[in-house]
Protein backbone atom coordinates (compact mmCIF):
# COMPACT_ATOMS: atom_id res chain seq x y z
CA UNK A 1 0.00 0.00 0.00
CA UNK A 2 1.26 3.25 -1.17
CA UNK A 3 1.95 6.03 1.49
CA UNK A 4 -0.09 9.34 1.63
CA UNK A 5 2.72 11.16 0.76
CA UNK A 6 3.82 9.58 -2.20
CA UNK A 7 0.59 10.17 -3.89
CA UNK A 8 0.72 13.86 -3.56
CA UNK A 9 3.79 14.13 -5.86
CA UNK A 10 2.42 14.85 -9.17
CA UNK A 11 3.96 17.69 -10.46
CA UNK A 12 3.20 21.23 -10.64
CA UNK A 13 3.85 21.08 -14.36
CA UNK A 14 0.45 22.36 -15.51
CA UNK A 15 0.20 25.06 -17.71
CA UNK A 16 -3.04 26.66 -17.88
CA UNK A 17 -4.79 26.50 -21.16
CA UNK A 18 -3.35 23.97 -22.59
CA UNK A 19 -5.72 20.63 -22.69
CA UNK A 20 -5.15 18.80 -26.09
CA UNK A 21 -7.53 16.23 -25.18
CA UNK A 22 -11.44 16.55 -24.43
CA UNK A 23 -12.15 18.49 -21.19
CA UNK A 24 -15.35 17.01 -20.85
CA UNK A 25 -16.83 14.96 -23.84
CA UNK A 26 -20.74 16.59 -23.54
CA UNK A 27 -23.31 14.33 -24.47
CA UNK A 28 -24.24 14.62 -27.83
CA UNK A 29 -26.53 17.90 -27.51
CA UNK A 30 -28.59 15.48 -30.88
CA UNK A 31 -32.25 16.36 -30.24
CA UNK A 32 -33.59 18.40 -33.12
CA UNK A 33 -30.44 20.86 -33.32
CA UNK A 34 -28.45 18.22 -36.48
CA UNK A 35 -32.70 18.54 -38.13
CA UNK A 36 -33.45 21.79 -37.56
CA UNK A 37 -29.77 22.67 -39.35
CA UNK A 38 -29.96 20.35 -42.25
CA UNK A 39 -33.38 21.44 -43.13
CA UNK A 40 -32.07 25.52 -42.83
CA UNK A 41 -29.20 24.11 -44.57
CA UNK A 42 -31.22 22.87 -47.31
CA UNK A 43 -33.32 25.66 -47.72
CA UNK A 44 -30.46 28.10 -48.07
CA UNK A 45 -28.54 26.53 -50.49
CA UNK A 46 -31.94 25.91 -52.79
CA UNK A 47 -32.55 29.59 -52.13
CA UNK A 48 -28.45 30.57 -53.06
CA UNK A 49 -28.90 28.29 -56.46
CA UNK A 50 -32.16 30.08 -57.05
CA UNK A 51 -30.50 33.51 -57.06
CA UNK A 52 -27.37 32.64 -59.11
CA UNK A 53 -29.59 30.40 -61.74
CA UNK A 54 -31.27 33.93 -61.67
CA UNK A 55 -28.35 35.85 -62.14
CA UNK A 56 -26.37 33.60 -64.99
CA UNK A 57 -30.09 33.40 -66.76
CA UNK A 58 -29.93 37.83 -66.60
CA UNK A 59 -25.53 37.79 -67.34
CA UNK A 60 -26.31 35.12 -70.46
CA UNK A 61 -29.36 37.18 -72.11
CA UNK A 62 -27.73 40.78 -71.32
CA UNK A 63 -24.45 39.34 -72.75
CA UNK A 64 -26.78 38.01 -75.48
CA UNK A 65 -28.75 41.06 -76.28
CA UNK A 66 -26.61 43.98 -75.58
CA UNK A 67 -24.78 44.20 -78.80
CA UNK A 68 -27.93 43.42 -81.01
CA UNK A 69 -30.80 45.31 -82.52
CA UNK A 70 -33.88 44.03 -84.48
CA UNK A 71 -35.03 46.15 -87.59
CA UNK A 72 -38.68 46.06 -88.95
CA UNK A 73 -40.25 46.61 -91.82
CA UNK A 74 -43.53 47.10 -91.24
CA UNK A 75 -45.13 46.54 -94.91
CA UNK A 76 -48.49 45.05 -96.31
CA UNK A 77 -47.20 44.08 -99.83
CA UNK A 78 -44.91 41.08 -99.26
CA UNK A 79 -42.80 42.41 -102.69
CA UNK A 80 -42.32 46.09 -101.51
CA UNK A 81 -41.59 44.58 -97.85
CA UNK A 82 -39.32 42.15 -99.24
CA UNK A 83 -38.01 44.57 -101.90
CA UNK A 84 -37.22 47.27 -98.45
CA UNK A 85 -35.63 44.84 -96.36
CA UNK A 86 -33.19 43.58 -99.10
CA UNK A 87 -32.47 47.99 -99.02
CA UNK A 88 -32.33 48.33 -95.39
CA UNK A 89 -30.18 44.98 -95.26
CA UNK A 90 -27.56 46.83 -97.40
CA UNK A 91 -27.61 50.00 -95.31
CA UNK A 92 -26.87 48.13 -92.51
CA UNK A 93 -23.91 46.22 -94.33
CA UNK A 94 -22.40 49.14 -95.36
CA UNK A 95 -22.91 50.86 -91.63
CA UNK A 96 -19.88 51.19 -89.84
CA UNK A 97 -19.95 49.67 -86.05
CA UNK A 98 -21.96 46.63 -87.67
CA UNK A 99 -20.06 43.56 -87.63
CA UNK A 100 -23.15 41.32 -88.47
CA UNK A 101 -26.46 41.09 -90.48
CA UNK A 102 -28.93 38.40 -90.75
CA UNK A 103 -32.34 39.06 -92.41
CA UNK A 104 -34.52 35.95 -89.76
CA UNK A 105 -36.19 33.40 -92.17
CA UNK A 106 -39.78 33.30 -92.83
CA UNK A 107 -39.80 30.20 -91.38
CA UNK A 108 -38.06 31.12 -87.85
CA UNK A 109 -40.51 33.85 -88.07
CA UNK A 110 -43.58 31.60 -88.83
CA UNK A 111 -42.58 30.24 -85.59
CA UNK A 112 -42.73 32.59 -83.94
CA UNK A 113 -46.29 33.80 -84.21
CA UNK A 114 -47.83 29.91 -84.54
CA UNK A 115 -48.18 29.59 -81.43
CA UNK A 116 -50.92 32.39 -81.61
CA UNK A 117 -52.22 32.41 -85.09
CA UNK A 118 -51.88 29.46 -85.73
CA UNK A 119 -50.08 27.28 -89.08
CA UNK A 120 -50.07 28.98 -92.30
CA UNK A 121 -51.37 32.54 -91.04
CA UNK A 122 -48.33 34.46 -91.69
CA UNK A 123 -48.33 35.77 -95.08
CA UNK A 124 -44.69 34.22 -95.61
CA UNK A 125 -45.29 35.46 -99.17
CA UNK A 126 -47.91 32.94 -100.14
CA UNK A 127 -50.93 34.90 -101.76
CA UNK A 128 -53.66 32.84 -99.58
CA UNK A 129 -51.86 33.99 -96.28
CA UNK A 130 -54.13 36.35 -94.19
CA UNK A 131 -52.34 38.00 -91.56
CA UNK A 132 -48.92 40.50 -93.05
CA UNK A 133 -45.99 39.82 -91.10
CA UNK A 134 -43.16 42.22 -90.61
CA UNK A 135 -39.75 41.40 -91.91
CA UNK A 136 -37.36 40.92 -89.45
CA UNK A 137 -33.58 41.60 -89.69
CA UNK A 138 -31.24 40.81 -86.72
CA UNK A 139 -27.93 43.39 -86.29
CA UNK A 140 -24.91 42.75 -84.23
CA UNK A 141 -23.11 45.89 -83.32
CA UNK A 142 -19.84 47.09 -82.03
CA UNK A 143 -19.69 48.74 -78.29
CA UNK A 144 -22.10 49.86 -76.59
CA UNK A 145 -25.83 50.59 -77.84
CA UNK A 146 -26.82 53.96 -76.49
CA UNK A 147 -29.91 55.63 -77.36
CA UNK A 148 -28.31 58.49 -79.41
CA UNK A 149 -26.69 55.75 -81.15
CA UNK A 150 -29.92 53.94 -82.12
CA UNK A 151 -31.71 57.10 -82.88
CA UNK A 152 -28.46 58.20 -85.11
CA UNK A 153 -29.02 54.30 -86.96
CA UNK A 154 -32.79 54.79 -87.00
CA UNK A 155 -32.95 57.97 -88.68
CA UNK A 156 -30.39 56.73 -91.69
CA UNK A 157 -31.99 53.87 -92.10
CA UNK A 158 -35.54 55.68 -92.23
CA UNK A 159 -34.64 57.88 -94.57
CA UNK A 160 -33.97 55.07 -97.39
CA UNK A 161 -36.25 52.70 -96.21
CA UNK A 162 -39.42 54.72 -94.47
CA UNK A 163 -40.89 51.36 -93.25
CA UNK A 164 -38.65 50.47 -91.01
CA UNK A 165 -37.94 50.43 -87.20
CA UNK A 166 -35.44 50.16 -85.17
CA UNK A 167 -35.04 48.88 -81.92
CA UNK A 168 -32.30 47.83 -79.31
CA UNK A 169 -32.56 43.69 -78.30
CA UNK A 170 -31.95 44.53 -74.47
CA UNK A 171 -34.62 47.00 -74.47
CA UNK A 172 -37.38 44.46 -75.44
CA UNK A 173 -36.39 42.59 -72.17
CA UNK A 174 -35.79 45.19 -70.05
CA UNK A 175 -38.90 44.49 -67.54
CA UNK A 176 -37.52 40.56 -67.63
CA UNK A 177 -34.13 42.02 -65.79
CA UNK A 178 -36.20 43.95 -63.75
CA UNK A 179 -38.08 40.95 -62.34
CA UNK A 180 -34.83 38.66 -62.09
CA UNK A 181 -33.25 41.56 -60.51
CA UNK A 182 -36.34 41.21 -57.58
CA UNK A 183 -36.08 37.76 -57.99
CA UNK A 184 -32.40 37.91 -57.26
CA UNK A 185 -32.90 40.52 -54.05
CA UNK A 186 -35.78 38.01 -52.45
CA UNK A 187 -33.17 35.13 -52.91
CA UNK A 188 -30.39 36.98 -50.88
CA UNK A 189 -33.48 38.27 -48.23
CA UNK A 190 -34.22 34.73 -48.31
CA UNK A 191 -30.86 33.51 -47.40
CA UNK A 192 -30.35 36.17 -44.65
CA UNK A 193 -33.52 35.29 -43.03
CA UNK A 194 -32.36 31.30 -43.41
CA UNK A 195 -28.94 32.59 -41.36
CA UNK A 196 -30.98 34.44 -38.68
CA UNK A 197 -33.32 31.71 -38.21
CA UNK A 198 -30.45 29.47 -38.00
CA UNK A 199 -28.68 31.62 -35.29
CA UNK A 200 -31.99 31.82 -33.52
CA UNK A 201 -32.39 27.74 -33.61
CA UNK A 202 -28.41 27.26 -32.18
CA UNK A 203 -29.40 29.89 -29.89
CA UNK A 204 -32.64 28.31 -28.34
CA UNK A 205 -30.47 24.63 -28.28
CA UNK A 206 -27.22 26.00 -26.87
CA UNK A 207 -29.26 27.14 -23.98
CA UNK A 208 -31.44 23.99 -23.40
CA UNK A 209 -27.68 22.45 -23.16
CA UNK A 210 -26.81 24.85 -20.88
CA UNK A 211 -29.68 24.22 -18.66
CA UNK A 212 -29.14 20.53 -19.01
CA UNK A 213 -25.57 20.76 -18.26
CA UNK A 214 -25.30 23.61 -15.82
CA UNK A 215 -23.77 21.18 -13.57
CA UNK A 216 -21.35 19.81 -15.43
CA UNK A 217 -20.44 23.40 -16.01
CA UNK A 218 -19.97 24.54 -12.34
CA UNK A 219 -18.04 21.86 -11.60
CA UNK A 220 -15.47 22.63 -14.73
CA UNK A 221 -15.83 26.22 -13.23
CA UNK A 222 -15.42 25.79 -9.55
CA UNK A 223 -11.98 23.00 -10.78
CA UNK A 224 -10.39 26.71 -12.42
CA UNK A 225 -11.94 26.23 -15.58
CA UNK A 226 -11.95 29.11 -17.87
CA UNK A 227 -14.74 30.49 -19.96
CA UNK A 228 -12.56 29.61 -23.13
CA UNK A 229 -12.33 26.00 -21.91
CA UNK A 230 -15.99 25.65 -21.05
CA UNK A 231 -17.26 27.18 -24.30
CA UNK A 232 -14.95 25.14 -26.40
CA UNK A 233 -17.23 22.04 -24.57
CA UNK A 234 -20.03 22.92 -26.01
CA UNK A 235 -18.46 24.55 -29.37
CA UNK A 236 -17.30 21.26 -30.51
CA UNK A 237 -20.38 19.78 -29.31
CA UNK A 238 -21.91 22.25 -31.73
CA UNK A 239 -19.67 22.43 -34.64
CA UNK A 240 -20.20 18.56 -34.24
CA UNK A 241 -23.79 18.55 -34.43
CA UNK A 242 -24.14 21.31 -37.15
CA UNK A 243 -21.70 19.35 -39.79
CA UNK A 244 -23.52 16.44 -39.63
CA UNK A 245 -26.90 18.21 -40.15
CA UNK A 246 -25.09 20.66 -42.67
CA UNK A 247 -24.12 17.93 -44.72
CA UNK A 248 -27.00 16.45 -44.89
CA UNK A 249 -28.68 19.18 -45.94
CA UNK A 250 -26.45 20.02 -48.79
CA UNK A 251 -27.14 16.66 -50.11
CA UNK A 252 -30.50 17.04 -50.06
CA UNK A 253 -30.14 20.64 -51.39
CA UNK A 254 -27.60 19.30 -54.24
CA UNK A 255 -30.14 16.26 -55.70
CA UNK A 256 -33.12 18.52 -55.47
CA UNK A 257 -31.19 21.31 -57.44
CA UNK A 258 -29.87 18.81 -60.02
CA UNK A 259 -33.38 17.41 -60.22
CA UNK A 260 -34.41 21.07 -61.04
CA UNK A 261 -31.82 22.11 -63.21
CA UNK A 262 -32.54 19.12 -65.45
CA UNK A 263 -36.30 20.15 -65.88
CA UNK A 264 -35.29 23.88 -66.73
CA UNK A 265 -32.67 22.38 -69.30
CA UNK A 266 -35.12 20.21 -70.60
CA UNK A 267 -37.55 23.22 -71.30
CA UNK A 268 -35.06 23.81 -74.05
CA UNK A 269 -36.01 27.59 -73.83
CA UNK A 270 -33.29 30.37 -74.59
CA UNK A 271 -33.38 32.20 -71.75
CA UNK A 272 -33.95 29.49 -68.72
CA UNK A 273 -31.21 27.59 -70.49
CA UNK A 274 -28.57 31.04 -69.68
CA UNK A 275 -29.56 29.82 -65.62
CA UNK A 276 -26.86 26.47 -65.59
CA UNK A 277 -25.00 26.59 -62.64
CA UNK A 278 -20.91 26.24 -63.26
CA UNK A 279 -18.17 24.84 -61.21
CA UNK A 280 -18.20 28.38 -59.29
CA UNK A 281 -21.55 28.32 -58.41
CA UNK A 282 -21.81 24.82 -56.59
CA UNK A 283 -18.08 25.86 -54.68
CA UNK A 284 -20.18 28.76 -53.64
CA UNK A 285 -23.42 26.41 -52.73
CA UNK A 286 -20.81 24.69 -50.90
CA UNK A 287 -20.23 27.64 -48.66
CA UNK A 288 -23.24 27.13 -47.52
CA UNK A 289 -23.02 24.12 -45.15
CA UNK A 290 -19.52 26.01 -43.93
CA UNK A 291 -20.90 29.02 -42.85
CA UNK A 292 -24.14 27.30 -41.24
CA UNK A 293 -21.46 25.32 -39.33
CA UNK A 294 -19.41 28.12 -38.47
CA UNK A 295 -22.43 29.94 -37.76
CA UNK A 296 -23.59 27.62 -35.34
CA UNK A 297 -20.33 27.24 -33.74
CA UNK A 298 -19.77 31.28 -33.07
CA UNK A 299 -23.48 31.59 -31.73
CA UNK A 300 -22.77 28.74 -29.50
CA UNK A 301 -19.57 30.11 -28.47
CA UNK A 302 -21.03 33.58 -27.74
CA UNK A 303 -24.08 32.51 -25.45
CA UNK A 304 -21.84 30.20 -23.56
CA UNK A 305 -19.30 33.16 -22.77
CA UNK A 306 -22.33 35.51 -22.27
CA UNK A 307 -24.11 32.88 -19.65
CA UNK A 308 -20.72 31.97 -17.83
CA UNK A 309 -20.38 35.79 -17.94
CA UNK A 310 -22.95 36.11 -15.02
CA UNK A 311 -21.40 33.52 -13.00
CA UNK A 312 -18.91 34.14 -9.98
CA UNK B 1 4.37 33.85 -7.05
CA UNK B 2 4.11 34.59 -2.80
CA UNK B 3 0.31 34.83 -2.28
CA UNK B 4 0.69 35.02 1.49
CA UNK B 5 2.93 37.75 2.05
CA UNK B 6 1.01 38.77 5.34
CA UNK B 7 1.48 34.90 6.29
CA UNK B 8 -2.58 34.64 6.72
CA UNK B 9 -3.46 32.41 3.44
CA UNK B 10 -7.07 33.18 4.11
CA UNK B 11 -8.51 36.49 6.09
CA UNK B 12 -12.22 37.30 6.21
CA UNK B 13 -13.02 40.77 7.72
CA UNK B 14 -16.25 41.46 9.26
CA UNK B 15 -17.86 39.37 6.71
CA UNK B 16 -21.68 39.17 5.96
CA UNK B 17 -23.65 36.74 3.48
CA UNK B 18 -27.24 36.94 3.00
CA UNK B 19 -29.09 35.68 -0.09
CA UNK B 20 -31.65 37.18 -1.47
CA UNK B 21 -33.65 39.41 0.78
CA UNK B 22 -33.18 37.13 4.09
CA UNK B 23 -31.71 37.45 7.20
CA UNK B 24 -27.73 37.00 7.15
CA UNK B 25 -26.62 33.70 6.84
CA UNK B 26 -23.42 35.14 7.89
CA UNK B 27 -22.53 37.98 10.18
CA UNK B 28 -19.96 39.75 11.44
CA UNK B 29 -17.39 36.72 10.48
CA UNK B 30 -13.76 37.70 10.99
CA UNK B 31 -11.07 35.09 10.94
CA UNK B 32 -7.41 34.63 9.69
CA UNK B 33 -6.15 31.23 7.93
CA UNK B 34 -2.43 30.45 8.32
CA UNK B 35 -0.38 27.91 5.97
CA UNK B 36 0.18 24.44 6.48
CA UNK B 37 -2.53 24.94 9.31
CA UNK B 38 -5.54 22.32 10.11
CA UNK B 39 -8.82 23.88 11.09
CA UNK B 40 -12.52 21.70 11.52
CA UNK B 41 -15.28 23.79 11.05
CA UNK B 42 -18.18 23.09 13.22
CA UNK B 43 -21.56 23.95 14.13
CA UNK B 44 -25.03 22.67 14.28
CA UNK B 45 -26.86 22.13 10.68
CA UNK B 46 -27.80 25.44 9.41
CA UNK B 47 -24.91 27.33 11.29
CA UNK B 48 -23.91 28.49 8.23
CA UNK B 49 -20.85 26.28 7.50
CA UNK B 50 -21.53 25.21 3.96
CA UNK B 51 -22.25 29.43 3.17
CA UNK B 52 -19.08 30.29 4.93
CA UNK B 53 -16.88 26.86 3.09
CA UNK B 54 -18.26 28.33 -0.55
CA UNK B 55 -17.02 32.04 0.27
CA UNK B 56 -13.46 30.54 0.86
CA UNK B 57 -13.53 28.27 -2.87
CA UNK B 58 -15.06 31.71 -4.73
CA UNK B 59 -18.75 29.93 -5.24
CA UNK B 60 -20.02 32.93 -3.74
CA UNK B 61 -19.32 36.42 -3.08
CA UNK B 62 -20.55 38.12 0.83
CA UNK B 63 -22.68 40.89 1.08
CA UNK B 64 -20.48 42.47 2.71
CA UNK B 65 -16.97 42.69 4.47
CA UNK B 66 -13.19 42.10 2.88
CA UNK B 67 -12.37 38.49 1.68
CA UNK B 68 -8.67 37.74 1.01
CA UNK B 69 -7.87 34.26 -0.20
CA UNK B 70 -3.87 33.46 -1.00
CA UNK B 71 -3.03 36.89 -1.01
CA UNK B 72 -6.06 37.88 -3.31
CA UNK B 73 -9.02 40.17 -2.60
CA UNK B 74 -12.29 37.80 -3.41
CA UNK B 75 -14.14 41.14 -3.47
CA UNK B 76 -12.24 43.57 -6.27
CA UNK B 77 -10.21 40.52 -8.19
CA UNK B 78 -11.20 40.82 -12.26
CA UNK B 79 -13.39 37.58 -12.78
CA UNK B 80 -10.60 36.47 -15.28
CA UNK B 81 -8.21 35.94 -12.72
CA UNK B 82 -10.33 33.45 -10.16
CA UNK B 83 -9.86 30.13 -12.51
CA UNK B 84 -6.15 30.11 -11.84
CA UNK B 85 -6.65 31.01 -8.06
CA UNK B 86 -9.45 28.38 -8.19
CA UNK B 87 -6.94 26.05 -9.52
CA UNK B 88 -5.02 26.37 -6.41
CA UNK B 89 -7.72 25.14 -3.96
CA UNK B 90 -9.22 22.07 -3.45
CA UNK B 91 -13.03 21.46 -2.67
CA UNK B 92 -14.81 18.41 -1.45
CA UNK B 93 -18.50 19.27 -2.30
CA UNK B 94 -21.14 18.17 0.62
CA UNK B 95 -23.01 17.02 -2.37
CA UNK B 96 -19.89 15.17 -3.85
CA UNK B 97 -20.84 17.08 -7.74
CA UNK B 98 -19.24 14.68 -9.43
CA UNK B 99 -19.81 14.93 -13.57
CA UNK B 100 -22.66 12.65 -13.72
CA UNK B 101 -21.03 11.23 -17.59
CA UNK B 102 -17.61 10.70 -16.82
CA UNK B 103 -15.97 7.54 -15.09
CA UNK B 104 -14.40 7.69 -11.80
CA UNK B 105 -10.81 8.25 -13.52
CA UNK B 106 -11.86 10.69 -15.51
CA UNK B 107 -13.27 12.64 -12.61
CA UNK B 108 -10.10 12.37 -10.58
CA UNK B 109 -8.56 13.90 -13.53
CA UNK B 110 -10.49 16.57 -14.49
CA UNK B 111 -8.83 19.13 -12.39
CA UNK B 112 -5.45 17.63 -14.16
CA UNK B 113 -6.86 18.41 -17.30
CA UNK B 114 -8.15 21.73 -16.40
CA UNK B 115 -4.52 23.23 -15.53
CA UNK B 116 -3.44 21.39 -18.62
CA UNK B 117 -1.29 18.78 -17.36
CA UNK B 118 -0.07 15.88 -20.45
CA UNK B 119 -2.35 13.24 -20.12
CA UNK B 120 0.97 11.27 -19.61
CA UNK B 121 1.93 12.91 -16.57
CA UNK B 122 -2.29 12.14 -15.45
CA UNK B 123 -2.47 8.18 -15.79
CA UNK B 124 -0.25 7.19 -13.35
CA UNK B 125 -0.91 9.52 -10.41
CA UNK B 126 -4.94 8.97 -10.69
CA UNK B 127 -4.69 5.46 -10.88
CA UNK B 128 -2.23 5.37 -7.51
CA UNK B 129 -4.60 8.11 -5.41
CA UNK B 130 -7.75 6.22 -6.97
CA UNK B 131 -5.92 2.69 -5.47
CA UNK B 132 -5.26 4.57 -2.24
CA UNK B 133 -8.80 5.59 -1.58
CA UNK B 134 -10.11 1.63 -2.43
CA UNK B 135 -11.61 2.28 -6.01
CA UNK B 136 -8.29 0.66 -8.22
CA UNK B 137 -11.48 -1.80 -9.34
CA UNK B 138 -14.39 1.07 -9.85
CA UNK B 139 -11.94 3.06 -12.02
CA UNK B 140 -14.53 2.95 -15.05
CA UNK B 141 -17.45 2.97 -13.21
CA UNK B 142 -20.29 6.28 -13.78
CA UNK B 143 -20.99 8.09 -10.65
CA UNK B 144 -24.45 6.65 -10.62
CA UNK B 145 -23.18 2.82 -10.22
CA UNK B 146 -20.78 4.01 -7.30
CA UNK B 147 -22.13 4.31 -3.61
CA UNK B 148 -22.61 7.34 -1.53
CA UNK B 149 -19.25 6.13 0.40
CA UNK B 150 -17.80 5.62 -3.42
CA UNK B 151 -18.95 8.50 -4.72
CA UNK B 152 -17.54 10.60 -2.07
CA UNK B 153 -13.70 8.91 -2.23
CA UNK B 154 -13.98 9.89 -5.66
CA UNK B 155 -14.74 13.30 -4.71
CA UNK B 156 -12.12 13.89 -2.42
CA UNK B 157 -9.53 12.01 -4.50
CA UNK B 158 -10.69 14.66 -6.81
CA UNK B 159 -9.87 17.66 -4.59
CA UNK B 160 -6.32 16.65 -3.88
CA UNK B 161 -5.05 14.86 -6.76
CA UNK B 162 -3.52 18.49 -7.64
CA UNK B 163 -1.56 19.23 -4.17
CA UNK B 164 -3.67 22.47 -3.31
CA UNK B 165 -2.82 24.76 -1.19
CA UNK B 166 -6.15 25.33 0.41
CA UNK B 167 -8.22 22.22 0.88
CA UNK B 168 -12.00 23.03 2.01
CA UNK B 169 -14.14 20.08 2.89
CA UNK B 170 -17.63 20.09 3.48
CA UNK B 171 -18.58 17.21 5.58
CA UNK B 172 -15.70 14.63 3.73
CA UNK B 173 -16.51 11.51 5.66
CA UNK B 174 -19.78 11.72 6.26
CA UNK B 175 -20.92 8.74 3.91
CA UNK B 176 -17.92 6.48 5.07
CA UNK B 177 -17.21 3.90 7.23
CA UNK B 178 -14.76 4.66 10.28
CA UNK B 179 -12.06 3.00 8.95
CA UNK B 180 -11.74 4.73 5.49
CA UNK B 181 -13.12 8.03 7.53
CA UNK B 182 -10.01 7.60 9.32
CA UNK B 183 -7.93 6.54 6.36
CA UNK B 184 -9.07 9.56 4.27
CA UNK B 185 -8.20 11.60 7.25
CA UNK B 186 -5.00 10.41 7.07
CA UNK B 187 -4.66 11.79 3.55
CA UNK B 188 -5.84 15.08 4.45
CA UNK B 189 -2.92 15.28 7.12
CA UNK B 190 -0.46 14.08 4.33
CA UNK B 191 -1.76 16.85 2.07
CA UNK B 192 -1.07 19.23 5.25
CA UNK B 193 2.57 17.99 6.21
CA UNK B 194 2.87 19.00 2.58
CA UNK B 195 1.74 22.42 3.30
CA UNK B 196 -1.50 22.62 2.34
CA UNK B 197 -3.75 24.68 5.13
CA UNK B 198 -6.82 22.13 4.69
CA UNK B 199 -10.23 23.48 6.55
CA UNK B 200 -13.02 20.59 7.23
CA UNK B 201 -16.50 21.00 7.81
CA UNK B 202 -17.76 18.13 10.21
CA UNK B 203 -19.94 17.15 13.26
CA UNK B 204 -18.05 14.38 14.17
CA UNK B 205 -16.33 15.04 17.26
CA UNK B 206 -14.34 11.78 16.96
CA UNK B 207 -12.64 13.15 13.51
CA UNK B 208 -11.51 15.99 15.14
CA UNK B 209 -10.08 14.33 18.67
CA UNK B 210 -8.26 12.20 15.90
CA UNK B 211 -6.04 15.68 14.78
CA UNK B 212 -4.77 16.44 18.10
CA UNK B 213 -2.93 20.06 16.63
CA UNK B 214 -5.73 20.97 14.56
CA UNK B 215 -7.45 24.23 15.66
CA UNK B 216 -11.46 24.64 16.18
CA UNK B 217 -13.58 27.25 14.12
CA UNK B 218 -17.55 26.99 15.80
CA UNK B 219 -20.26 28.74 13.71
CA UNK B 220 -23.67 29.20 15.84
CA UNK B 221 -25.95 30.83 13.88
CA UNK B 222 -24.25 32.43 11.07
CA UNK B 223 -22.09 33.63 13.83
CA UNK B 224 -18.67 32.70 14.67
CA UNK B 225 -16.59 31.81 18.00
CA UNK B 226 -13.27 30.95 19.03
CA UNK B 227 -13.87 28.34 21.43
CA UNK B 228 -9.77 27.46 21.76
CA UNK B 229 -8.90 30.90 21.21
CA UNK B 230 -6.98 29.43 18.02
CA UNK B 231 -7.88 31.78 15.65
CA UNK B 232 -6.96 35.10 17.62
CA UNK B 233 -3.76 33.67 19.23
CA UNK B 234 -2.27 30.68 16.49
CA UNK B 235 0.10 28.29 18.08
CA UNK B 236 2.97 28.46 15.83
CA UNK B 237 3.39 25.74 13.41
CA UNK B 238 6.61 24.36 12.11
CA UNK B 239 7.41 25.78 8.94
CA UNK B 240 5.89 23.44 5.86
CA UNK B 241 7.93 20.64 4.02
CA UNK B 242 9.14 21.57 0.76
Amino acid sequence: MKQPLRLLQISSRGDAGATRGELVPLARLSGPIPWVIAIMVALTAIASAGGLALRNVASAAASELSDGITVQIVEARPEVRDAAAKAAVALLQSEPGVTGVRPVPQADVDALIEPWLGVGAADGGAEEAAVPVPALIDARLTGRITPERLAALRDRLRAQVPSARVDAQSSWLKPVFGAISSLQWLALALVLLMGLATGSAVLLATRTALGSNRETIEIVHLLGGTDAQIARIFQRAIATDAASGGATGFVAAAIVIVLLGRRFAGLGAGLVSGGTLGWLDWALLALVPLAGTLLATMTARFTVLRALARML
Amino acid sequence: MNSTAGGEIVQFDNVGLRYGTDREVLSDVSFTLYPSSFYFLTGASGAGKTSLLKLLYFAQRPSRGGIRVLGADAITMPRDRLPALRRRLGVVFQDFRLVPHLSAFDNVALPLRVAGFAESDIARPVADMLEWVGLADRMTARPATLSGGEQQRVAIARAVIGRPQLLVADEPTGNVDPEMALKLLRLFEALNRLGTTVVVATHDVHLIKKVPDSLIMRLDKGRLSDPTGALRYPPKRPAAMP
